[in-house]
C-alpha cells in the first residue's frame, strides 16, 4: 500500500527531504520505521531508536504500536520546541 | 464566533485580540493573556535570529484540540491562540494565548494549561542563528515537567 511520510526540523534536514511517498507492507508505525531505517544511511542515522523521535499518524501524535492503513500520512519529528 | 487558532508569519496585536475575544460577551469578568517573545540569548549564547518551522494542518488541529481540552477542564468562556512562524528577531512576539472567564482563577489556570500543553505538544520547532552557526533548539526537560503537572505525558495523544 502507498503511504506518505513527512519529516520535520532536524530530521527533514538530515534526510534532505520533507516528504516521500512509499510502498510498504508494514502494518504498524514501528514496522514502517524499521523499513525506513534500511532505506539509506541518512535514514538509519536520523530515525535511529537511540534518538528521541516523535511520530504522528494522520496528524495526530501517535506511537509505534499504531496501525498503518493505505493512504496514511505518517510524520517523524524531534521533540517540539514552540511557544 | 471568533477564530480560535491562527498560525501566521505576521505580528499580532494583544489589544486587538483581547477586544475580539471579549466582543459580545457581557458574561466575561476576567481575561488572562500570555505573550511569548524572542530573547537575544539562549543557554549562554547570543541569538541573532530565530526560524520557526511547523507542521501545517496538524499544528492548527492540535491547538484546537488543546482548547477543547481546556474548555472541558476549566470554566472558561473563550480562548484564542496566535503563533507566529518563519524568521523572527529578538524582541519579536512569538505566541499569544488569551483566555476569558467569569472570574480570574479559571482564566489564569486555563492560560497556563494551554501554554504548557502547546510548548510540549504543538508541532513547532525553533532553529536559532548564533555566532557559532545555526542550531536546532533542544526540547527542555522543564517544559515536559510543566506539562506533566497537568497529567500530560510527553507522548500523550492530542485527540481531535
Amino acid at each position: 500500500m502507498l503511504v506518505t511520510v513527512k519529516y520535520f526540523a532536524s530530521i527533514r534536514e538530515a534526510l534532505g527531504t520533507g516528504i516521500e511517498s512509499l510502498e510498504t507492507s508494514a502494518t504498524t508505525l514501528g514496522a514502517l520505521r524499521d523499513e525506513l531505517l534500511t532505506r539509506s544511511n541518512a535514514h538509519a542515522e536520523a530515525l535511529a531508536r537511540s534518538r528521541t523521535v516523535r511520530l504522528a499518524l494522520n496528524q495526530v501524535m501517535s506511537d509505534e504500536s499504531a496501525a498503518l492503513s493505505a493512504g496514511a500520512e505518517v510524520a517523524f519529528f524531534p521533540p517540539v520546541t514552540g511557544g | 464566533m471568533h477564530r480560535r487558532v491562527t498560525v501566521q508569519t505576521e505580528d499580532f496585536d494583544l489589544s486587538t485580540e483581547v477586544t475580539q475575544l471579549r466582543a459580545g460577551q457581557p458574561g466575561v469578568g476576567a481575561v488572562c493573556a500570555f505573550v511569548g517573545t524572542v530573547r537575544d540569548q539562549n543557554e549562554g549564547t547570543q541569538v541573532s535570529t530565530l526560524e520557526l518551522e511547523h507542521y501545517p494542518g496538524m499544528t492548527e488541529k492540535a491547538i484546537e484540540a488543546m482548547i477543547d481540552e481546556a474548555q472541558r477542564r476549566f470554566s472558561i468562556l473563550s480562548a484564542r491562540v496566535v503563533h507566529r512562524v518563519g524568521l523572527l528577531q529578538p524582541m519579536d512576539q512569538i505566541v499569544l494565548v488569551a483566555v476569558s472567564s467569569a472570574h480570574r482563577g479559571q482564566s489564569y489556570q486555563a492560560c497556563e494549561f494551554l501554554m504548557d500543553y502547546l510548548k510540549s505538544h504543538a508541532p513547532f520547532w525553533k532553529k536559532e542563528q548564533t555566532p557559532e552557526g545555526a542550531r536546532w533548539v533542544d526540547a527542555r526537560v522543564s517544559d515536559d515537567a510543566a506539562a506533566a503537572r497537568w497529567g500530560l505525558s510527553a507522548q500523550a495523544k492530542v485527540e481531535f
